[in-house]
């Protein structure tokens, strides 16, 4: 059993150079079921594996799957929050420019509203000034009616007079009234037409 | 001169601790292993203890252990795999520890010893067959004859799988010990030779020495590599072993 496996090539190296081994043989340690400790190594290997296999399952695996399913949960968790925040920001800038197309419609509203009022305004104070401008013309054009028809009025009392005087030298008195009267009325009368 | 060499001396099995070690026959072997479950729940205990949600660099490094483990499980098992989870860690865990603590030097590297890794793949094809006849009962047995096979051809392939299921332990086992002790004779032969030739061949032996000095330095990335690889490549097996014992193909 001891010389099962001999490593014959290495002691015949190894002599080569002058060197004698250390056995003339090495046998391997490892098939050397002779040795008591080639099989309880392995009695005491198992004990051991066990220990380790129950310390590794019982402690320390759990432990790595904790942190793992931890991080996991974690990342999710913020990518859930990452997420709603978004939405929010979203909603928020719907908002805002709903807000101001409102702000634009209602700013031009007004805008409109301040043009018609000052427009109508300003036709009112020209249509008042325009009112205001004929009635004066009215006024001006009667006086001057009025002014024309006293005018006409003192003409006749005026050229009756001359008449009468321009009659009275040629003549050498007062001509009658009545006559001049008519005289007058008949000249003017002509002229009129 | 006689230098004596003695490139399988790493592997050689003493009782630790003491006469109380002596007395219960505990090896260095378990004694290592000890350290490595102590190193291993360190990582874990240490590394999870701030539970940040942004993991600092032990932590990271706890959480991918875990990550890749459990990703391992998922994928090769399904969803049944996370009954069988804390076990694959444990089994994974342990082998890489075991494989990269061995790599330290004068460190006893505990998956170099067939006994070990016999008793782990032993355990683990044990479970997967437990396993396998808990949910399927005798039908289990069925997994020794492929769907759509003829039936002329039943005993022949029968005998094949049956053989082939056997010879899962051995296979899991002598891969992680072989290339474990592999790489460790390997480096300790580099090693003599420098000894050799320094003490053999004067200055120009320490002139010398520095080639197999820097095979040794490359050969500890390449174990590095070996030792996860190995790990990984015995905790996947175990994985598919138990899909086979969950699903029957």
């Amino acid at each position: 059993m001891r010389r099962l496996l001999p490593a014959a090539t290495l002691p015949l190296a190894v002599s080569a150079l002058g060197v004698t081994p250390a056995r003339a043989a090495v046998g391997l340690p490892q098939i050397d079921f002779a040795n008591p400790l080639t099989t309880s190594q392995v009695v005491w290997g198992a004990l051991i594996f066990a220990v380790l296999y129950v310390l590794l399952s019982r402690g320390a695996l759990p432990k790595v799957a904790s942190v793992l399913e931890e991080r996991t949960r974690t990342i999710g968790a913020d990518l859930d929050a990452a997420k709603a925040a978004k939405q929010q920001a979203d909603t928020h800038a719907t908002e805002v420019i709903r807000a101001t197309r409102e702000a634009q419609a209602t700013a031009a509203a007004e805008v409109a509203q301040a043009t018609a009022a000052a427009k109508a305004a300003a036709e009112a104070e020209a249509a008042r000034a325009t009112a205001a401008l004929d009635a004066q013309l009215a006024a001006a054009e009667a006086r001057i009616h009025a002014a024309r028809a006293a005018a006409m009025g003192a003409l006749r009392e005026v050229a009756t007079d001359v008449t009468s005087a321009l009659a009275g030298r040629l003549i050498g008195h007062a001509p009658e009234a009545a006559a001049v009267n008519a005289a007058v009325g008949a000249a003017l009368a002509s002229r009129k037409a | 001169m006689a230098t004596t060499i003695d490139v399988m001396g790493q592997f050689k099995l003493a009782t630790a601790l003491g006469p109380v070690g002596a007395s219960v026959n505990f090896t260095n072997s378990n004694l290592t292993m000890v350290v490595v479950c102590v190193l291993i729940l360190a990582l874990m205990h240490l590394g999870m203890a701030p539970r940040a949600v942004i993991p600092g660099r032990l932590q990271a490094a706890a959480e991918m252990l875990y990550g890749f483990v459990h990703g391992m499980c998922i994928d090769q098992i399904g969803e049944e795999g996370k009954a069988f989870f804390p076990f694959i860690f444990t089994l994974f865990s342990f082998i890489l520890f075991g494989n990269l603590f061995g790599l330290i030097p004068y460190q006893f590297t505990i998956t170099s010893h067939l006994a070990i890794t016999g008793a782990l793949a032993l355990f683990v094809v044990g479970l997967a067959t437990v396993v396998g006849l808990r949910i399927h009962g005798m039908h289990f047995f069925s997994y020794f004859l492929p769907k759509g096979l003829p039936i002329i051809l039943a005993p022949l392939i029968v005998e094949v799988e049956v053989i082939s299921y056997l010879s899962r332990p051995v296979s899991l086992s002598f891969r992680l010990f072989a290339n474990m002790m592999a790489g460790h004779v390997v480096f300790e032969v580099f090693a003599s030779f420098m000894v050799v030739m320094a003490a053999s061949l004067g200055i120009l032996g320490y002139v010398m020495a520095v080639a197999p000095f820097a095979l040794d330095v490359a050969m500890t990335g390449f174990e590095l590599l070996v030792a996860a690889l190995q790990a990984y490549v015995f905790a996947v097996l175990a994985c598919m072993y138990l899909h086979d014992a969950v699903h029957l193909h």
